[in-house]
């Protein structure tokens, strides 16, 4: 546990009373006092604030910046206008993921957000292919918060006034007692809300003038988690890793349409190949039919008691007030509403294929 | 007269006249936080001293239940099927999870008492 890092809001999750766990090589809170449940439904019906300064943050500028950035992902980073964000991918040769991502275009420059176990490998990609025309910097002085719900905007404007103006996925730098921010509207909730970037030393006296807004909770991994899973979004590592590809993984939206035909990000034969002819195996949402909750890496069956897959996330979800999950059947099996039989603990649980997401996504478009 | 045991998995026994009701302790059941779903024994089956009895599942685990002492299963908590929750509001009570008829007595002697289960939670900080 020594070697465990922390985030600039580490003494503000003690004080709160957080159970602190080992993530990715910090020590992050899982849950606060109130406990997942609360926590996860809080979200949904009002707002929550999440710690995620674990993840990677970076930038990068110059005259080849969008060349650079689409040397190396799927996105169309040369149609991405100012004060836009985009979700992609780092892919591999094999047409693998090697990390998903997010990617703002600041105007003199581009940030970008990735997963905090991947950063390491991620941040020598972006600096092994810097160069003359593309600069990279880490924003490891950085801190990012969430604050995602029906109620972030009215608790963030009044704070950071201007970011209700900001529509899904919208980007933009704003000042908050002297500390510059970066502030998306975007998340890993389904719901409204926005992520922000703000320097180390004014985190904790942000993130207490968040929490002393109405209707903001703090919120832990935990919910996190179970927060993602209902909005059907992936985790790295779990749902999508190095051998599964954006086709598998119903990701092809994340593969912009100039690159469809142009490619030019590695693995682009594979992605080509699955389009036209479709994948061996596809990523599905799952329902199963009783109370008992089935998790990553329980295997699937068809009706018939075949093999035809596994489970990569799963558990119980707040909202449903169920159990959902996710996981990669072949093909074939991949209809919705058809039976599966999922084997936990040596015994098959009914369950059926599902469309994803089990809660509606209620982003802010417009 | 009852006395309850306790074990370092955090289950508890209660036994009177033969029969122990078992179930979670308090610690047990906030370490594993909100319970979603509990998985039971059906009443007839063979529990063996350390073995699997059950399973609790919280939203972000399952974790198993170990019986305390062996026996029969001759009765089960059916409420935790609608209301697990129960076991997070009342681990040493509504929440009991099966009544065993216990086919050695004497394995209870090995188990904790009370005093001795809360200095064993006090050492695990």
């Amino acid at each position: 546990m020594n070697s465990l890092l922390r985030t600039p809001l580490y003494d503000l999750h003690r004080e709160l009373g957080a159970r602190m766990v080992p993530f990715a090589g910090y020590e992050m809170p899982v849950q606060y006092l109130p406990g997942i449940l609360a926590e996860h439904l809080g979200t949904r019906e009002a707002a929550g604030l999440f710690d995620v300064s674990h993840m990677g943050q970076a930038w990068v500028s110059g005259p080849k910046a969008a060349a650079m950035l689409e040397s190396l992902t799927t996105a169309d980073i040369a149609g991405l206008g100012e004060g836009r964000q985009r979700y992609t991918l780092f892919t591999n040769e094999q047409g693998g993921i090697d990390d998903d991502l997010m990617i703002a275009n600041a105007g003199d420059l581009y940030v970008v957000v990735v997963n905090a176990a991947c950063k390491t490998a991620d941040f020598a990609r972006l600096q092994g292919a810097a160069g003359a025309g593309a600069r990279v910097g880490i924003l490891d002085d950085h801190a990012l918060l969430a604050l995602q719900g029906p109620k972030a905007e009215s608790a963030l404007e009044p704070l950071v006034p201007g970011v209700g103006r900001l529509v899904f996925m919208g980007a933009a730098r704003f000042v908050w007692n002297g500390a510059g921010l970066f502030v998306t509207r975007s998340g890993y909730t389904g719901e409204d809300g926005f992520e922000i970037s703000v320097p180390a030393g004014h985190a904790m006296r942000f993130a207490r003038a968040l929490l002393d807004r109405p209707g903001v909770k703090p919120v832990g991994l935990g919910a996190r988690d179970s927060l993602r899973l209902e909005a059907g979004l992936c985790l790295y590592g779990q749902d999508i890793d190095a051998s599964t590809s954006p086709v598998e993984a119903g990701l092809e939206w994340a593969v912009a349409r100039r690159r469809r035909g142009t490619g030019g990000f590695p693995g682009f034969a594979r992605f080509a190949r699955e389009l036209a002819e479709g994948p061996r195996r596809r990523r599905v949402g799952i329902r199963p039919d009783g109370r008992a909750p089935a998790r990553a890496h329980a295997e699937i069956k068809d009706a018939g008691g075949s093999s035809v897959g596994e489970i990569t996330s799963g558990g119980f979800g707040p909202s449903v007030d169920g159990p959902v999950a996710m996981g990669y059947v072949a093909a074939g099996a991949a209809t919705p509403g058809a039976a599966l039989q999922l084997v936990v603990r040596d015994k098959a649980l009914p369950a059926r294929i599902v469309s994803l997401p089990f809660v509606p996504h209620r982003y802010r478009k417009r | 007269m009852s006395d309850t045991k306790f074990t370092e998995e955090h289950e508890w026994i209660r036994v009177e006249g033969g029969i122990g009701t078992i179930g979670i302790t308090d610690y047990a059941q906030k370490q594993l936080g909100d319970v979603v779903y509990v998985e039971l024994p059906e009443p007839g089956r063979k529990v063996e001293k350390g073995k699997d009895m059950a399973v609790v599942e919280s939203v972000k685990a399952a974790s198993e239940v170990y019986a305390p002492v062996s026996g029969e299963v001759v009765e089960i908590n059916a409420k935790l099927k609608d209301e697990p929750a129960t076991v997070n509001a009342a681990p040493m009570a509504g929440g009991w999870f099966v009544k065993i008829r216990l086919s050695d007595p004497k394995e209870l002697e090995g188990l904790l008492s009370e005093t001795a289960y809360r200095d064993f939670v006090r050492g695990l900080h």
